[in-house]
């Protein structure tokens, strides 16, 4: 299996988005290097909606990840609920 | 009417599909008239999809929020004295190198996406390629700007634009978008968006970005950051082209696979650039060239070709190759640096004591055995007032423009040299990666402009070579150049910190 992972800037904001990933994929890694945090998974990884506002306490749209992206590694699917980066292999 | 929210496909559909019109008085091949030369057969551009569905409303928000974000931290940058708080001045050399070297291209990304743009028959891809065009223009304008408070107090920052076109080393970069940008769309965007950001720029704006934050260098790890938030979309944009033209035809497999080995085997000459960066220009070290390479490239792009494998695509050829310089090619790099540091217009040092050692734990297998007696012997001239500069222009070669300075990986103390004849001429390169390239279309690569070709033929200035520094390149003499060791840069560091001068510590150890 390849991990897919994504790298988010290391603030406020991401600390409740790494929350909410770290409850819908129990599997997922969290590595915390110089300004940045790191989370990867065995073959996919979501990122939902519903746990990031329930985290961060008011609205949030998916699309707002943009702000605090680095990287990403997988496929992507986006809509207005849910993030993900898969592999298929 | 009704008030309804429309969801982010539909308006994804709206905003960018809908905004096509047929074409009913002009034949659609004089409208897009690169679109078939290269042998790329796309039978139906509605099959595009862009995983990201960003629309241009919703582009110009986010862009703004991360404009506001990274300009209040460049000004508190500023305003703090921030380029006191880098570790050491020796770090000020990689930023000089990353706005000569790596900004211009950039500039020349953004040229690439706003011309391909306009040759891609499908709307999806067009508004992705005008997105990524403006993206590419933020990123010049925010590491110029960024960069600009470093020229206030540093050298060597003065003339990157007229330096980027001319020097040397320069050539590199600039050489390899200049090829980008001068073949075909779809080749155009199997190079940059796909090759380079897929598979090559996290080594770039992620383990250097992250370096830069634990130098204290707060201004630019925020612009690497912020640019990086846009490349990876730029890579989910690189990743839907090969996917959307290898399910489009058969016949594209072989094209696109040539490209990517092609290009490929070009980012990676080019990152050699990085990973002396990495390994030498990083006072505080994060990790290894070595290990960013085994995370980044190994493990994210194998991950990746796995995942193209379903439609014929392999690993790029001499991927073995590049696997095994990653132990080999930031010592090699900083070497014809470190020879070549008179013409340079930044500073190059010997790595301290401790810094070896750091090297020689990271690079057990090679460090030791290949680079360090050679490091001391360097060590050694310094200290008897002989600091080693070379003094001859080196053979580059004709594809990558990099001195021939690598090895081969079958037997590392030996210079790796290829050779190809074409129209009764001889050319000589690097690798087999780089003769490849050539000898597919040499009719463009003969025409490629060699710095050390131009300087022996006269059309740099001269005659002498510090006329060819000062006068051509711009270099300020005896400033921008040279070893770290007794710079300026050196000197105004030390008085900031009230930090001994090379001299004084002399005097107090006899």
């Amino acid at each position: 299996m390849s991990k897919a992972y994504i790298a988010l800037q290391d603030n406020e904001e991401s600390h409740y988005i790494v929350e909410a990933i770290e409850e819908d994929n129990p599997t997922a890694t969290v590595i915390y290097q110089p300004a940045m945090i790191r989370i990867e998974n065995e073959g996919s990884l979501v990122i939902k909606r519903e746990t990031v506002e329930d985290k961060m306490g008011r609205d949030w749209e998916i699309q707002a990840l943009h702000v605090n992206l680095i990287t990403l590694g997988g496929n992507v699917d986006e809509d207005d609920d849910q993030f993900s980066l898969t592999w298929k292999q | 009417m009704s008030n309804r929210k429309i969801n982010m496909k539909e308006k994804y559909s709206l905003l960018t599909r809908d905004l096509e019109w047929e074409y009913s008085y002009r034949d659609y091949k004089e409208i897009f008239p690169q679109e078939e030369f290269e042998g790329i057969k796309i039978t139906d551009w509605s099959k595009w999809e862009d995983p990201f569905r960003l629309t241009m409303d919703a582009y110009w928000k986010y862009q703004a929020e991360k404009e506001k974000k990274l300009y209040a931290i460049l000004d508190a940058f500023a305003q703090n004295n921030g380029q006191q708080n880098v570790t050491d001045a020796r770090y000020v050399n990689a930023i000089k190198l990353f706005l000569t070297g790596i900004s211009p291209g950039e500039h020349q990304a953004a040229m690439g996406f706003g011309h391909v743009g306009r040759q891609l028959g499908g709307v999806g891809a067009r508004v992705a390629c005008q997105m990524q065009a403006i993206d590419e223009l933020r990123h010049v304008q925010t590491q110029i700007h960024a960069m600009s408070h470093y020229n206030k107090f540093f050298d060597g920052f003065q003339d990157f634009p007229h330096m980027h076109d001319r020097v040397w080393y320069l050539s590199v970069p600039k050489s390899f978008f200049d090829d980008a940008r001068t073949a075909g769309p779809f080749e155009y965007m199997v190079a940059i968006g796909f090759s380079f950001e897929y598979v090559l720029t996290n080594l770039l704006f992620v383990p250097f970005m992250s370096g830069a934050a634990y130098n204290g260098d707060m201004a630019t790890v925020t612009f690497g950051f912020s640019a990086q938030s846009d490349e990876a979309r730029h890579m989910t944009l690189g990743l839907e082209i090969i996917k959307f033209l290898l399910e489009q035809h058969p016949d594209n497999v072989p094209i696109v696979q040539r490209w990517i080995n092609k290009w490929f085997w070009r980012g990676t000459r080019m990152l050699a650039l990085v990973a002396m960066m990495m390994d030498y220009m990083l006072p505080n070290k994060v990790m290894s060239w070595q290990e960013a390479w085994e995370v980044y490239f190994e493990e994210a792009g194998g991950s990746l070709f796995k995942d193209l494998a379903r439609y014929g695509i392999e690993m790029p050829a001499y991927a073995k190759t590049a696997i095994a310089e990653k132990e080999h090619i930031s010592h090699q790099a900083w070497s014809i640096f470190y020879n070549y540091g008179h013409a340079a217009a930044f500073h190059t040092w010997m790595p301290t004591e401790e810094e070896m050692d750091w090297l020689s734990e990271k690079y057990p297998n090679t460090f030791d055995k290949y680079y360090r007696p050679r490091f001391e012997k360097w060590r050694e001239m310094e200290a008897a007032g002989e600091r080693f500069y070379n003094p001859t222009l080196p053979m580059l070669c004709q594809t990558c423009q990099i001195p021939m300075g690598f090895t081969d990986m079958e037997d590392p103390t030996s210079t790796s040299y290829r050779q190809s004849e074409y129209d009764g001429e001889r050319y000589n390169f690097c690798s087999d990666g780089c003769k490849d390239i050539f000898d597919y279309e040499p009719e463009k690569y003969v025409q490629s402009w060699l710095p050390v070709h131009q300087i022996y033929q006269g059309n740099c200035g001269g005659p002498d070579i510090e006329d060819v520094l000062g006068d051509y390149y711009k270099i300020n003499l005896g400033v921008d150049n040279m070893d770290f060791h007794g710079s300026p840069d050196e000197q105004r560091w030390n008085a900031w910190h009230n930090l001994p001068s090379a001299e004084e510590k002399l005097k107090r150890a006899s």
